[in-house]
């Protein structure tokens, strides 16, 4: 019997391997960003709604830590999370907002219907600062430190069960 | 959570071949770039064989020259402004890597994660010349 | 009644294949003559009761019966009667079903019909096969029953995609799996001839015209779906090396290397223990294949409702099947003899380097495709696209189709490069002539350059065989390899044209304006609303002429289905002898103007004329090949009978 008559039958079993273990793992096609840990690029954005101001790279550097929230008036699972931005904030979380492709009237009309949990809200009518950022949908929200580096990532729309590990990665970004 | 997937446009379903589901449709028309083309047809060129490759965020299946997804509009819009503005195609793609990770790139280049599936043809080559080496020189 | 008969069936037909199963295995021992009679009985009735089963099925679907869960989710009432049918096989457990079978059908056919080779042999293959089609039957019954009732009827079905909607994919997915199913007995007839030790030229014929079959149908599967991807997807592109695609071509690759090989054994009594392994290979690649698909684990654009729990059944059986065949290859292929010697410049010579590079570039895609699986293993995820596949396949590609060209002018055993020195001489001309009529047309990319000048010498090539023979004596079989040959040329002259000419125009138009592209000028006359049975529409009406002729109507369609909710874009093809305008509409730019995507794509019908010839090729030489079997037959029908005449 020679050695390599059981080279197939040996990749098959590596192939078995992985693929049972990928069985097991659950299945999510979230593409993390690869800009956690590192700060935030340098943009500046015009106000997404008359009455409240842009959003720009600055705005991170004042020692305070903040989450930034991508988001978008068209976006379903964006109302879902509404309840637990407010509650973020009754908690006393500066909360960013940047608008992806969107028009000031619907943003308007979104945040007298679902409460406007934001300080600054920017318009990113291209994607660009999504894109600079790596964010890959909407809502996603980051923890950015009071130095700019964004520290975490949380993509989806944020649950009551999010709340908690927000708030922790918060308490984290400020030591 | 079928919902939160599907409006994100991340649910793998044909659907997302085509068209965003109705729920999530855009209120802004798409970038200026998305669907038009550079004058310069140089230009132009380097910019559609680079959006060929790299791969839609939210259409994970499918490059964003074939998608009409409104985020991969945004990156046609990014590539066809960069390449216009005098960028490299191979500093934007690496711009998008840094931010997105290998994923987003078609194109994978020889590195600590990537070095087998160049490794492996070479070693398919070696082991294909080694077969018919063996049984034709011993055929004669 | 009409489902619960049907599970019955399925049922009837699962215990009949364990039977068949059993008393196969019985059969191989001594004193199991007993067992042996049961064999084919068990097959053909086991064929007939799972035929049944699916005919049920249908039946469910036609008359939409909507207590059953599987037709409240993928049919409509709605629904044209033809896409209720295909809705049958549509979705997972339908398709699984049909699957199963068209291979309890074929099984019934080998028994019925097959008796060339050792008694024992051909038992152990259909034991092989019911071991196989028992692995699907509990598949079914176990984890995707498609007769399963709603406890409350539903109102209305779900409907089908709508992009499912469409003939062309209707009929695509039966095909793949009718390629499966020849496939799966090419490999229980290795796995046989493994276990009985008979690895024969007989073997080799027994077995080829389910191979040519299976790849026949393969083939046509392939080529169809790539067309619809081209047509349907609003973007012009005919192939992405998305791992649905490869988890077909996958097959089709280990499908032509074993039918080739296959006619070295089969001809000349040599690679015996490299066929049974191609037979192996073949069908684990579709078993692979569809795990792929079915259980969700890798991202594609194509996807069946992805359950992980069908994932963990669809790897038990492969772990069953393909391990224990590589296993018993294993243990086995060290007694199966190579066979005949023969030459480095021979028929064999040539099939045999081919077959090393069809395996390699099998070994390419299946690692591209598979790459990402491992990666995400480790928390990394990375994407293996076009600029992966292309040029690495290439460098296995490029010296195959070489060789191609060339292999079907030797002789079997022993011949010498002098003997074909003028058609060598010949072909390496005409590759070097279009490779400098190419180059003189402009600048392109090396790959597509190269594919162009060796379509073009392989296109001549291809007919060479023929030169200085009788057409009318020449068999069919040989007709078969020559436009099988020729065929893939004119394929691979579509690819490259396409890739080295295709000329695109976005533009955003007013109603009377024009737009150019390549040779054609479009002009926008109107966007009208249009309505279907479950869909509406803008349907923009074009004018498109070429080269300043006749103006030719294309109305291509942005169509929103309401059942489910979804928006699709129908192109508008201009098909010429010399190529396809393509022609997409979009939504409104605004100022009264409309997004138009026009392509040129000199030549790309090619690539599927390319198909189908290929296909068709691969038909006449299975025609050939039975009909020659059918004779020797008769003849040693013949031969029997005289000499039991002569005996008495």
């Amino acid at each position: 019997m020679r050695w390599w008559w059981w080279i197939p039958l040996m990749l098959f079993a590596g192939f078995l391997g992985v693929a049972a273990y990928q069985l097991t793992q659950p299945k999510d096609d979230f593409v993390p960003s690869a800009m956690v840990g590192k700060p935030l690029p340098a943009f500046e954005l015009p106000a997404a709604i008359e009455g409240m101001s842009g959003v720009s790279t600055a705005d991170f550097q004042d020692g305070k830590p903040r989450l930034l929230n991508i988001w978008a008036s068209w976006c379903l699972p964006c109302i879902a999370e509404a309840p637990q931005l407010d509650q973020l904030k009754q908690e006393g979380v500066e909360i960013v907002g940047i608008a992806i492709r969107d028009r000031p009237e619907d943003v308007a009309a979104f945040l007298a219907r679902h409460g406007n949990p934001y300080t600054r809200i920017g318009a990113d009518d291209l994607s660009q600062v999504q894109l600079a950022i790596g964010s890959s949908g909407v809502p996603e929200t980051f923890v950015i430190d009071g130095k700019g580096v964004i520290r975490y990532q949380h993509i989806g729309d944020i649950r009551a069960e999010h709340v908690p590990i927000l708030l922790e990665k918060l308490r984290e970004a400020g030591e | 959570m079928s919902l939160t997937l599907s409006s994100r446009g991340m649910a793998l379903f044909l659907a997302c071949l085509l068209a965003v589901p109705l729920a999530a449709q855009q209120s802004l028309p798409p970038a200026p770039y998305a669907y038009r083309q550079l004058e310069d047809p140089a230009k132009e060129a380097a910019a559609q064989a680079l959006m060929e490759t790299l791969r839609c965020l939210t259409c994970q299946s499918q490059s964003i020259a074939d998608s009409d997804a409104a985020m991969a509009g945004d990156m046609r819009h990014q590539v066809r402004t960069r390449i216009a503005a005098g960028e490299e195609p191979e500093a934007i793609r690496a711009w998008l890597v840094e931010r997105y990770g290998d994923y987003v790139s078609y194109a994978p280049v020889v590195s600590e994660t990537t070095w087998p599936l160049f490794a492996i043809p070479l070693l398919l080559l070696a082991g294909a010349g080694a077969i018919l080496w063996r049984r034709l020189r011993r055929a004669q | 009644m009409i489902a619960e008969l049907g599970l019955a069936a399925l049922w009837l037909a699962a215990a009949l294949a364990a039977l068949q199963l059993y008393a196969g295995a019985m059969a191989q021992r001594p004193g199991g003559e007993g067992a042996a009679a049961l064999v084919r009985p068990a097959a053909v009735i086991q064929g007939i009761v799972c035929a049944f089963a699916f005919l049920m099925l249908l039946w469910l679907f036609a008359i939409t019966d909507l207590s059953v869960k599987l037709v409240a989710a993928n049919s409509h009432s709605a629904k044209p009667m033809i896409f209720k049918l295909a809705g049958a096989w549509g979705n997972h457990e339908g398709s699984m079903l049909l699957w199963v079978a068209v291979m309890a059908l074929s099984g019934a056919l080998i028994a019925l019909v097959e008796r060339r080779l050792p008694e024992k042999t051909m038992l152990a293959t259909l034991a092989a096969q019911a071991f196989v089609g028992l692995g699907f039957y509990a598949f079914l019954i176990v984890s995707s029953n498609p007769f399963e009732r709603l406890p409350q009827p539903a109102i209305e079905g779900l409907g089908l995609n709508p992009l499912l909607q469409d003939i062309g994919l209707a009929f695509h997915p039966p095909t793949l799996y009718f390629g499966y199913v020849g496939l799966s007995v090419a490999f229980s007839f290795a796995v046989g001839a493994l276990v009985t030790r008979q690895v024969t030229p007989e073997f080799a014929r027994v077995m080829r015209p389910w191979v040519l079959g299976a790849w026949v149908f393969l083939t046509l599967g392939i080529t169809a779906g790539s067309y619809w991807a081209y047509y349907e997807l609003g973007w012009g592109g005919w192939w992405f090396w998305d791992p649905v695609e490869n988890a077909s071509l996958m097959p089709w690759l280990a499908a032509t290397a074993l039918l080739h090989s296959a006619s070295v054994l089969a001809a000349r009594d040599a690679l015996r223990a490299w066929t049974i392994m191609l037979g192996v290979i073949a069908f684990s690649m579709s078993m692979v294949g569809t795990f792929l698909v079915r259980s969700g684990i890798l991202t594609s654009v194509h996807a069946f409702a992805v359950d992980p729990e069908r994932g963990s059944f669809i790897l038990a059986l492969l772990t069953l099947y393909i391990g224990g065949a590589l296993a018993l290859f294993a243990l086995r292929a060290g007694t199966v003899s190579e066979g005949q010697r023969f030459s480095v410049t021979s028929r064999e010579g040539a099939l045999v380097f081919n077959n090393v590079m069809l395996s390699a570039i099998l070994g390419i895609v299946l690692l591209g495709t598979l790459y990402p699986l491992l990666t995400e293993a480790f928390d990394v995820r990375v994407s293996v696209g076009p600029p992966y596949f292309n040029p690495v396949g290439a460098i296995f590609a490029v010296p195959m189709l070489l060789v191609m060209a060339v292999g079907p002018l030797l002789r079997w055993r022993r011949d010498s490069i002098e003997r074909i020195r003028r058609p060598l001489i010949l072909i390496g001309a005409i590759m070097l002539a279009a490779l400098a009529a190419v180059l003189a047309l402009g600048e392109i990319s090396v790959l597509p350059l190269l594919g162009l000048a060796i379509a073009v010498g392989l296109a001549v090539a291809s007919f060479l065989p023929l030169r200085g023979r009788r057409l009318t004596r020449v068999p069919l079989a040989v007709w078969g390899m020559v436009l099988a040959h020729f065929g893939l040329a004119v394929a691979l002259f579509g690819m490259a044209s396409e890739s080295a000419f295709s000329e695109e125009r976005l533009a955003a138009v007013a109603i009377g304006e024009t737009a150019q592209v390549g040779p054609w000028e479009v002009a926008l006359s109107e966007v009208l609303p249009a309505a279907g049975p479950n869909w509406t529409a803008i349907e923009g009406h074009l004018l498109a002429s070429y080269a300043g002729g006749d103006p030719i109507e294309l109305d291509p369609q942005s169509r929103s289905f309401w059942a489910p909710p979804q928006e699709t874009t129908e192109s508008a093809l201009a098909t010429r002898w010399n190529g396809q305008l393509y022609a997409v509409v979009g939504s409104e730019a605004g100022a009264g103007r409309w997004q138009l995507r026009l392509w040129w794509k000199p030549f790309v019908t090619f690539i599927w004329y390319g198909g189908m010839l290929v296909a068709l090729g691969g038909a006449l030489a299975l025609i050939g090949r039975v009909i020659d079997d059918l004779r020797r037959r008769a003849v040693l029908a013949r031969i029997a009978e005289r000499r039991g005449e002569e005996a008495v």
